[in-house]
């Protein structure tokens, strides 16, 4: 019975074993072959030794996009990171139209990523007669280049990834919320605690475990940033939001005749080795805060 | 964790799908299924008038199934396609990838096809050039060739007080006319293309106007010639224009279709691209033709002052079978090529077109000698729905202007590079050209070394 058992098991898990293996982890043993090599993914391939991983650490735009990526990171961690959570404790807070809060607030996530970049490149128009600067334009303010400078393209492309994203940490915090027992909360009001008292001793510590997993979550969506600068700049202007994976597709095909795959798997691994080891960094650091 | 092997698996997929473009696979008798490339994003009227020429080479070729396929040639989706196996059987791309694709065997050896043609041996040498393999067999047969020229928008013009049958005719007048149009209209005077390379394009026809190279060939060995004196006029001109005069709107960070959007719906004044961009402006922007002119790009007076020129090939993917290769040239020869050289075919293809209410007639430059294009005119001249008049500053100068080539040398990159120097310019205020050529030109010359 125990061997049959085992049979049906491994049949049933077959097709997802033969998917899985087939889509997501051959890609990814061949994109690591790949980075010793030099091909043009039409003729055959020959073996370069560490030349790639050489050409990429040689080039002075990774660094730029090391730097640029960080700044992304940095400011979406400003941003992004404590806005949804605001956002999730007083939306927990109140009684009446809950519903349509989270609603308003899951909406942007509904909103096709590619649609959403339109939509804002609209309201980023420079020009005086642009959305946003004849808002600004309102209260005496602007008019602001938004994307057509250095200084403020990024900022720009992280205003609007926060928008995208946040409704889905929204939905996670507050899914967390419902999970705070409800007697911590009723003790504490009658030690007469204010509602910020409550949101620092009771909510904050409760959630913590889901805050934790966030953060790594928003550290590693960062470093990979596309979307944003690929279809608002295109990484300019002058190179100030080509983050590493806009350089790792550059690579790949912003050359017309077969671009330097090799390089572009190469910086691939070297991304995803640091992002594996930060985040078993961050694990291991904070194994103690989540399970106390 | 799904985000982190993204990139990883994009790569991968697409050397997998690579490995798997085997022709034998596909060789079997029997009716051919022909992929032909058709521009995205025509209108009604523009897909009808494909559509009836597909019905017309179907017609006179029972065996061929033609089956059209939206392709757009831009310097970063071709490598994915490319690599990807999802081009169609016959696609086009600019005369700057021909030697490389054939070099690197990335399309099909269809010289022999070409060859059999009956005009085969009319190409004009430098336009046939670009589709040449080393030992001068044509494996990518020219189709369309095209000299830089100044678009303009005459409705701004006579709003700004400018008379739009008198284009400026020196960039001293290109920079007057510009603040005018800003300061009247409030539109963009001029605006120039800055990203997905066209920056590094459009720069570089700037330079051939005022007299400079982007690089030089000695033999093997090329030059980077990007900090010189020439690139840098170009760049202050750009920066007076930009932060002086401020004649060049808020957008700096155009690609090919936004600027053509934005020039069709009247946001521009001017702006340079190629000679025979009417069609792409009426049938994917929507552009009203009253609007429209154009003009030769102003030469500085140089003698070493020339209009880049380029142009479109049509090639064959390198996964065809023999089949589709013979159908490929078959179409190649019916859609792109037999017009421009075969009265009743013209006529056939201008009338198609007309019918439709396309755009028959834009300025384009010889493909064949000048002679049979001057005729070919003649043939179609009953269809011609183009506003010609207002194309004259153009037409009247085109063929005098010398014309001279892309850089041949890893010209994509070349452009690459420069894309950033430009769009520092329009967006920083105290951008230093010196500083900037000075470390394009090193950046482009370690390419050009390395490869």
């Amino acid at each position: 019975m125990r061997a049959k058992g085992g049979l049906s098991t491994l049949v049933f898990l077959l097709p997802l074993l033969l998917v899985f293996g087939l889509f997501s982890w051959f890609p990814i043993a061949r994109a690591v072959v790949m980075s010793f090599q030099e091909t043009n993914l039409v003729t055959p391939p020959t073996f370069v030794g560490l030349q790639n991983f050489q050409d990429v650490l040689a080039d002075p735009l990774l660094w730029t996009a090391v730097k640029n990526t960080l700044y992304f990171a940095l400011l979406a961690l400003l941003f992004g990171y404590p806005v949804p959570l605001l956002a999730a404790v007083l939306m927990s807070e109140v009684r009446r139209f809950k519903g349509l809060y989270s609603a308003l607030a899951y909406l942007p996530v509904v909103i096709p990523p590619v649609v959403a970049v339109l939509l804002w490149k609209f309201f980023y128009d420079a020009s005086p007669t642009g959305v946003f600067n004849t808002i600004l334009g309102w209260v005496g303010l602007g008019p602001v280049s938004w994307l057509q400078d250095s200084g403020s393209a990024m900022p720009a492309l992280v205003l609007e990834a926060t928008w995208a994203a946040a409704g889905g940490t929204v939905i996670i915090y507050l899914a967390a919320l419902t999970g705070v027992s409800t007697d911590l909360y009723e003790a504490a009001e009658i030690d007469r605690a204010s509602i910020w008292r409550k949101v620092w001793h009771v909510t904050l510590p409760q959630l913590r475990g889901i805050l934790l997993i966030t953060f790594i979550l928003q550290i590693v969506g960062t470093a990979q940033v596309f979307l944003e600068p690929f279809l608002f700049t295109g990484g300019g202007p002058a190179n100030s939001t080509t983050t590493i994976l806009l350089l790792i597709y550059n690579y790949a095909f912003a050359n017309s005749l077969g671009g330097a795959y090799g390089s572009a798997t190469a910086l691939s691994i070297m991304l995803a080795v640091v992002l594996g080891l930060l985040s078993a960094l961050y694990f291991r650091l904070t194994r103690s805060w989540s399970t106390s | 964790m799904k985000k982190l092997i993204t990139p990883l698996v994009l790569v991968g997929l697409l050397a997998a799908a690579a490995c798997s473009n085997n022709p034998e696979q596909q060789a079997d008798a029997g009716p051919v299924t022909l992929k032909v490339a058709r521009d995205p994003g025509l209108d009604k009227g523009a897909i009808a008038a494909f559509d009836e020429r597909v019905a017309q080479f179907e017609k006179a070729n029972p065996g061929i199934d033609v089956q059209p396929q939206e392709y757009n040639w831009t310097a970063t989706t071709f490598t994915a396609q490319l690599a990807g196996g999802t081009l169609p059987d016959v696609f086009t791309v600019p005369f700057t990838d021909g030697r490389g694709l054939i070099e690197r065997k990335q399309i099909a050896d269809i010289s022999g096809l070409v060859g059999g043609l009956p005009y085969g041996a009319k190409f004009s040498p430098n336009v046939a050039r670009s589709g040449q393999a080393e030992d001068g067999k044509m494996w990518a047969v020219p189709i369309a060739a095209y000299g830089q020229a100044l678009h303009y928008n005459r409705t701004l013009f006579k709003q700004a007080g400018l008379d739009p049958d008198k284009p400026p005719a020196t960039w001293d007048e290109v920079k007057a006319a510009a603040k005018q149009i800003a300061e009247k209209t409030g539109k963009a005077g001029y605006a120039q293309l800055t990203t997905d390379n066209t920056g590094g394009w459009i720069l570089t026809t700037l330079d051939y106007a005022f007299g400079g190279r982007a690089e030089k060939l000695d033999g093997d060995k090329a030059t980077a010639e990007i900090d010189t004196p020439q690139m840098a006029e170009v760049l202050q001109l750009l920066k007076d224009m930009r932060w002086t005069d401020n004649s060049m709107g808020a957008n700096f960070l155009y690609d090919w279709g936004g600027i053509n959007q934005a020039f069709a719906a009247g946001q521009i004044g001017m702006y340079v691209s190629g000679g025979g961009n009417y069609g792409s402006l009426f049938t994917q922007n929507a552009l009203k033709p009253a609007d429209y002119g154009v003009t030769v790009v102003p030469l500085k007076d140089s003698p070493d002052a020339g209009v880049l020129g380029g142009g479109t090939l049509a090639t064959v993917s390198a996964k065809a079978n023999e089949p589709t290769k013979a159908a490929g040239v078959k179409w190649i020869d019916f859609y792109y090529l037999k017009k421009l050289i075969d009265k009743d075919s013209a006529v056939l293809d201008a009338k198609t077109t007309a019918a439709s209410k396309q755009p028959v007639g834009a300025p384009q430059l010889p493909v064949f000698d000048k002679a049979t294009y001057d005729e070919s005119l003649t043939w179609v001249k009953d269809y011609v729905n183009v506003p010609l008049g207002q194309m004259t500053p153009y037409t009247d100068k085109m063929f005098d202007q010398p014309l001279v080539t892309e850089p041949s040398r890893s010209t994509q990159e070349v452009y690459k590079v420069l894309d950033p120097v430009v769009q520092t310019v329009l967006t920083k205020k105290d951008a230093d050209i010196a500083d900037l050529l000075k470390k394009a030109d090193a950046e482009a010359q370690a390419l050009l070394d390395r490869n």
